[in-house]
């Protein structure tokens, strides 16, 4: 970018009416860093960013927080913290009150705390003393705050999975306001959940799109005990994170590939996995030994987060359009989610990559045994005619058993997470228990996470975020992919929407760039 | 005796409208009743292999085999239902005779993701030899032994028939189509004393899961019979569960088309009496 082309964008973002200030903001710092030179990449991996072949996510060129830094937050409330001059809470209301504070100190790549914590966990030392009535009162107030301070659907929370009065009194509180923030997962073990908290998630989704389903035993399996998903269905480690996440299109990569499908997995798939380990590689490097985060934040040095929990993602997506283009080029008509043959060429795709990935030793990545941890990524506003991480497309999904049986026996090699939505009829509005055994069936067929869409509650499910149907004027009929758009920040497709909650709420994760 | 083959119809391997939880349903062909407001006429007859269906369809996958039966292709038909829409005699080329033990493995292949199975039609109890040697599978499997069995019966059957049933059924579903049996033989072409006995009997052996009441307009949806209705079913136990639902015209046949939907305030109120009745547990779908 040159200077003029610089100064055009920067007076955009400042006289953009769509912005709030702080929205505008942020979007002035990611310019300001879009002009210092990129870490070093070779030839080919700046080619393959530069082509979205590889992609950084718009993380900018000199990263100086990790992206998803997952704060020991039972550590701080245990502790107190000397950086926020805070002494150790000793009742709820301290505790609800150090936490307010300490979100607006803990950086992410969106400015908003991706993880809030494990409210069922962290909060309970306090609560003893607290009748019903009182502690419905004071979470509510919590939660309508957490909303109005941190407007960002990636603002994320875990319940489970053990049954406790605080989750059921937050999924209460959920019903009651209908707000987007913050996003939920309630983690789920065969053996210690119970039905009942199961039907009162179930029960929460008919009104708000949430909460997000997690396999706990996959999870603790690939992450020990101390870990949540956060953001948008990233899974890692509490005390921890991720220093950053980057992905590969393996739809482009199928588009460039000649050849059958052994040369595809042999030369031209590892060829590409290896350019964005360099990219993940040169950006962990930049954050740690340039901007020596890890130095100086006080996360760090109060030992709240610890470099060697951290690890960096590594994302995949367009699984869908790169196998149905190899069956394509092999003179086969089977595609993806409906063909055996093809779902059998997305496991070995996939397998494939994992064994690349593990593979492939990472610095600062001591949370993952100095490996990048796979994910399958689901999206961002900007993707066109390319399905998010490795789900089936949209409007494109078998029958629910059949689409379970697709996709489950890819979430084993995520430990990082993926996530699939199923679209569930109104019907079971009636009937919640029905979800009850789909769920418990999902994760028996090792399903790690995924997440339910009801035409008929008030929220719209974006890739991985939930927006309100009554902030969007003239939605256009279900479907991410449209659901997305409607995101690009001040992007002429979005004019139409033109509600206070849509501008106040925004994706920063899912709308990475400055508006154009 | 336990039949080894069932005609069926289809299944579905995930219902959530079929009873509680998620349920795998068997659809059984052939009905013994000829109801004005059936919603899948295709499964009352068996098919007489007339042919009137081979050649519309646009697959071309319907044909005569050796014994002039109509068989399909399974492989190749797209579900366009155009066979369906043209016979003549309410049925379909589609059904098929299923060993139980090919039926018992499809419901293995879905068992952790269910809470049970559900048997429903056309009417179930005509094939109960079958459904009693289904459920007796189940119930005696390691694997399948804790999935609940369900019948979703016009209640025509008569108590000999239930009782084979019964050793092996967690509940029943009934159809009341009308408590007059006058009106009952204008809407089903039966009469409904089998029915209105199924009933106390079933709720006798607290096999009754639920008794569904379809109104439709002008037939039996008077707030007067429907207040006699609920008043009878209290009678016959007064922790009855009752399904209430309003006519549709989805799938009815041309013939009735003529009949008016039900309207969601008039069924509303028709709710009211009944919750007045007594009735506790009232479902309005
Ligand atoms: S399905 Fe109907 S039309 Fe086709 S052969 Fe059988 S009876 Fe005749
Ligand atoms: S549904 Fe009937 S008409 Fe349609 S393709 Fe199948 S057999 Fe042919």
């Amino acid at each position: 970018m040159n200077m003029e082309e610089f100064r055009i964008r920067t007076r955009q973002v400042v006289n953009d009416p769509t912005l709030t200030y702080h929205q505008r903001k942020h979007y002035l710092a990611g310019l300001a860093e879009g002009v210092l030179e990129y870490p070093t990449l070779s030839e080919a991996a700046a080619e393959a960013l530069n082509k979205q072949i590889i992609c950084d996510l718009f993380e900018g060129p000199a990263p100086y927080r990790g992206r998803y830094i997952l704060p020991n937050y039972a550590k701080a409330l245990q502790n107190g913290s000397a950086h926020l001059e805070l002494d150790a809470p000793t009742d709820l209301d301290e505790a609800l009150n150090f936490l307010l504070i300490m979100y607006t100190q803990v950086p992410s790549i969106t400015g908003y705390p991706v993880y809030l914590g494990d409210f069922d966990k962290i909060l309970e030392p306090y609560v003893a003393d607290e009748d019903d009535e009182s502690l419905y009162r004071k979470l509510k107030l919590f939660w309508r705050a957490l909303d109005r301070m941190l407007p960002d659907a990636f603002v994320h929370t875990n319940l489970g999975p053990h049954d406790s009065r605080i989750s059921r009194t937050l999924f209460r509180i959920e019903r009651e306001l209908l707000q987007v923030v913050p996003n939920v997962s309630l983690k789920v073990d065969p053996d210690l959940t119970p039905d009942d908290l199961i039907l009162d998630a179930v029960m929460t989704v008919f009104e708000t799109g949430k909460p997000h389903f997690v396999s706990h035993p996959l999870m603790v399996r690939d992450l020990g005990e101390d870990y949540a998903a956060v953001s948008c269905y990233n899974s890692l480690k509490i005390g921890g994170g991720s220093h950053t996440l980057n992905r590969l299109n393996l739809k482009e990569v199928a588009l460039l590939h000649q050849g059958n499908i052994d040369s595809f997995l042999d030369e031209t798939l590892p060829h590409y996995v290896e350019l964005l380990a360099e990219l993940i590689e040169a950006r962990i490097r930049y954050l740690v030994e340039d901007a020596k985060f890890f130095e100086h934040d006080f996360l760090a040095v109060e030992g709240l987060i610890e470099l060697d929990k951290f690890s960096a993602m590594y994302g995949v997506y367009g699984l869908a359009e790169s196998v149905d283009l190899l069956m394509e080029a092999a003179g086969k008509e089977g595609r993806y989610g409906h063909d055996e043959e093809a779902n059998a060429l997305s496991y070995r795709i996939i397998e494939r990559i994992s064994t690349l990935v593990a593979d492939r030793p990472m610095p600062y990545c001591e949370g993952n045994n100095g490996r990048a941890f796979l994910h399958s990524q689901s999206g961002i506003d900007s993707d066109l005619e390319v399905t998010a991480g490795t789900r089936i497309p949209i409007g494109e999904e078998p029958e629910m058993f059949d689409h379970i049986r697709a996709v489950a026996p890819h979430h084993d090699l995520f430990p990082a997470g993926v996530s699939d939505i199923f679209h569930v009829e109104d019907t079971v509005r009636r009937n919640p228990s029905a979800m009850v055994d789909i769920i418990r069936g999902a994760f028996r067929e090792g399903m790690r996470d995924f997440t339910f869409n009801l035409a008929t509650n008030g929220f719209i499910r974006i890739t991985g975020y939930l927006v309100r149907k009554c902030d969007v004027e003239q939605f256009d009929e279900m479907g991410g992919r449209h659901g997305s758009t409607v995101f690009a920040a001040g992007s002429v497709k979005n004019s139409h929407v033109t509600n206070r909650y849509v501008k106040r709420v925004l994706s920063r994760e899912s709308s990475p760039r400055a508006p154009q | 005796m336990r039949a080894a083959q069932g005609h069926l119809n289809d299944v579905i391997r995930f219902s959530a409208v079929d009873g509680p939880g998620n349920r795998f349903v068997v659809f059984l062909q052939g009905c013994n009743f000829d109801c004005i407001a059936c919603h899948n006429p295709y499964t009352i007859n068996e098919c007489d292999s007339c042919g009137v269906c081979v050649e519309p369809c646009p697959e071309m996958v319907l044909w005569f085999d050796g014994r002039h039966q109509v068989v399909v292709d399974d492989d190749q038909c797209t579900d366009c239902g155009i066979c369906i829409d043209v016979c003549p005699s309410d049925s379909t080329p589609l059904s098929k005779m299923v060993e139980l033990d090919d039926l018992l493995g499809r419901i293995e292949e879905v068992s952790h993701f269910i809470s049970g199975i559900t048997v429903s039609g056309g009417e179930p109890t005509l094939q109960a030899d079958y459904v009693a040697g289904l459920f007796c599978s189940l119930k005696c499997s390691d694997k399948l032994g804790h999935l609940t069995t369900f019948v979703d019966s016009n209640g025509s059957a008569d108590r000999e028939t239930w009782d084979r049933l019964l050793p092996v059924m967690d509940g029943a579903m009934v159809d009341l189509k009308a408590l007059d049996p006058g009106t009952h033989k204008e809407m089903t072409g039966v009469d409904n004393a089998a029915v209105l006995d199924s009933i106390r009997y079933l709720a006798e052996w607290q096999r009754l899961y639920e008794v569904r009441l379809l109104m439709v307009p002008g037939k039996n949806d008077s707030p007067e019979v429907v207040e006699r209705t609920a008043r009878w079913l209290f009678d016959v136990d007064p922790e009855m569960r009752i399904k209430l639902i309003g006519f549709r015209q989805h799938g009815v046949r041309p013939q009735f088309s003529h009949i008016p939907e039900a309207e969601a305030a008039h069924i509303e109120s028709l709710a009211e009496i009944i919750k007045k009745v007594g009735i506790k547990e009232l479902v309005v779908v």
